[in-house]
């Protein structure tokens, strides 16, 4: 449904944009019809600039996003509105998407004014309240409200419910539960696997793997930008090929293991915006050989559906 | 050996007092490494900080904290002055904005041990040899703060914060904004930190229990200001008694869990107002088995050796 090919974004930086980082490079993959993509990277791999890219919140670099054979930058004016009326997104912070002064229900309102000027106030009524029910919400708890009146997790499905309202097939949910406890996180998490039940598609951008386990049928792992490894989920967290999924996946924290008694730190990588050449993993990895430090590994498909990108 | 009894402290707002922690009573044995743990807004940062840095808004109702024979004077700022660093010592929450921007990371540690009245020569060798043990090479304390990458100014925070070898060591969120590499490091080096004897007593304040899996030998709960339970970790992870641990401990994804073979489920309803909070159990209106006897404030009991629990149906 949605298929990035060979993306790459760069950001310029400096006083008159002289030195370049690397956000995103070549990366391509797909998104299927009612299908959880999880998108799983560290801080600075790039994953919310892919969210960003899907978006249009800035511009592509090279490379080409499709969505249902359409090329997302071609976009302007009225398509661009019909692909918001299908993609939508729901970030980290649910205090700060909302204007304070305002009620909360007033992203409603301005979905109505914008997409829906002719529906009479009966109608629209009803499916503000449909949308409410679908995220687990009671209408009359929560309409009406300031944003400071309503808990975090609440908050967050509103804006799922403000991409309910659209005729939403993509959603790209950046990082939507990091911010919530621990007894309403899982309910979010739950909401999209009911939403995916109705026929959506979820991007789900994370940082915490076991996360990214418990709700998606593929993992794409993201290392500085370039992807590192990408699969069913169930294979690339239980037999990972590419040696930073295995650290990764050896240091998350567990609840059935404890992590190995040994004191190993990382190896600092180097800065993003150091021209590399050869496999971006490389300085870090205990099983680099002479190759890795010369030649950029392709993404190859190692089993069904399972690709990494590794010269080892 | 850190014993805390009946430590109260509210926040003093202009509705009224919020009671952000009551009554909370427990130990901490020599070497031993606690978790704090509760979701935000239940108290853990505000008891984590009583201990050492009492400030306004934070007003000290009532309790006693004594730390190895000796009764910490935690709500007069000024004679504290003498415990903090020395004695009782905290990692911040943002180490990355821990560090003096205008400072080389050793000026700015011989300026720090000299309002100690401490000689910053005498503790240079034992300094560097800290370094050594957490990786970091000397030429840091030649460094600015702005050099030094988000992994390393937190473990330069953590050898500066454990210098003088304080008894107990506060840990506030110390691991949440870090990579998992990282993460797993830091939380590795405080348990190194403990077996070298740099600090006997450890408090970990985190809203990550899967950290305190590996490394808390003990962990305490806290629910809306109160305490609810705390035992050995295994216990609380196998063997929870109140209601709320389990139900936390069971909404939590972990690897090896997925949505279509074992459905997780939250906590119903949010935590109630510290302000004017209901009597009795604070998790009462949340619970799926309270009953009529919750409307009293249960006892935190030692159900079973080091097993605490609050709660009346436990008992």
């Amino acid at each position: 449904m949605l298929s990035l090919e060979h993306v790459t974004k760069i950001y310029r930086l400096g006083a008159f944009g002289l030195q370049k980082l690397i956000a995103v490079r070549d990366v391509t993959f797909e998104i299927g019809e009612r299908e959880i993509v999880s998108l799983i990277g560290e801080s600075g791999s790039g994953k919310s600039t892919i969210g960003k890219l899907i978006l249009r919140l800035i511009p592509l670099t090279s490379g080409r996003i499709c969505f249902e054979g359409t090329d997302v930058s071609t976009l302007n004016g009225r398509s661009l509105k019909e692909y918001y009326r299908k993609v939508q997104g729901v970030f980290q912070d649910p205090f700060a998407s909302f204007n304070p002064i305002f009620k909360a229900d007033r992203i409603f309102r301005m979905i109505r004014e914008e997409f829906y000027p002719g529906m009479n106030a009966r109608e629209w009524s009803e499916k503000v309240e449909g949308a409410l029910r679908a995220v687990g919400l009671n209408p009359p708890d929560v309409l009406n409200k300031f944003p400071h009146q309503l808990s975090g997790g609440q908050l967050q499905r509103f804006l799922v419910a403000r991409a309910l309202l659209l005729d939403i097939r993509l959603l790209i949910a950046d990082e939507i539960i990091s911010m919530l406890d621990a007894s309403t996180r899982v309910d979010v998490l739950n909401l999209l696997a009911d939403l995916k039940a109705r026929g959506l598609s979820i991007l789900f951008i994370t940082h915490d793997l076991s996360l990214g386990y418990y709700i998606s049928d593929r993992a794409v792992i993201l290392y500085r930008g370039r992807i590192a490894e990408m699969g069913p989920t169930d294979r690339v967290y239980n037999y990972p090929l590419h040696p930073y999924t295995e650290m990764l996946m050896e240091a998350v924290p567990r609840l059935d293991r404890k992590w190995d008694e040994e004191i190993r730190v990382e190896r600092e990588g180097e800065l993003a915006s150091m021209a590399v050449t050869g496999c971006v993993y490389a300085s870090r990895c205990p099983k680099a050989i002479d190759i890795c430090k010369e030649q950029e590994p392709e993404l190859k498909e190692a089993e069904a559906g399972h690709f990494v990108a590794c010269w080892a | 050996m850190l014993q805390v009894e009946n430590l109260t402290v509210y926040y003093k707002t202009i509705r009224g007092y919020v009671q952000a922690l009551e009554q909370a009573t427990f130990k901490i044995a020599d070497g031993e490494i606690m978790g704090l743990a509760g979701e935000s807004g239940c108290g853990k940062t505000t008891l984590g900080h009583s201990l050492i840095y009492l400030r306004p808004p934070m007003n000290y109702i009532g309790g006693r904290v004594v730390l190895d024979g000796q009764e910490l004077p935690i709500w007069d700022m000024e004679k504290m002055r003498e415990f903090r660093y020395r004695h009782v010592s905290l990692i911040p929450q943002y180490a990355m904005n821990a560090l003096n921007p205008t400072r080389k990371i050793g000026r700015m540690i011989a300026e720090l041990l000299e309002s100690r009245g401490v000689n910053y020569n005498d503790v240079l060798p034992e300094l560097k040899r800290r370094l050594d043990l957490v990786q970091l090479t000397h030429d840091v304390l030649k460094m600015y703060p702005i050099e030094l990458s988000g992994g390393m100014k937190q473990r330069t925070v953590m050898v500066v914060s454990t210098l003088l070898n304080p008894s107990l060591l506060i840990a506030d969120e110390i691991t949440s904004a870090l990579d998992v590499s990282t993460q797993k490091a830091v939380c590795e080096m405080l348990v190194e930190f403990r077996d070298r004897g740099f600090v006997k007593s450890t408090i970990i304040i985190t809203h990550d229990i899967s950290i305190l899996y590996q490394i808390a030998d003990s962990i305490l709960v806290m629910y809306a200001g109160q305490l609810s339970e705390k035992a050995p970790s295994e216990i609380i992870f196998r063997d929870a008694r109140h209601p709320y641990t389990r139900l936390l401990i069971g909404s939590l994804p972990k690897v090896g869990v997925r949505y279509r073979e074992e459905r997780l489920r939250g906590i119903p309803g949010s935590p109630p107002q510290l302000l004017n909070p209901p009597p009795g159990c604070r998790f009462r209106e949340r619970c799926p088995v309270a009953f009529d006897r919750c409307v009293e404030v249960p006892p935190f009991l030692e159900i079973s050796p080091g097993h605490f629990v609050a709660c009346w149906r436990a008992y």
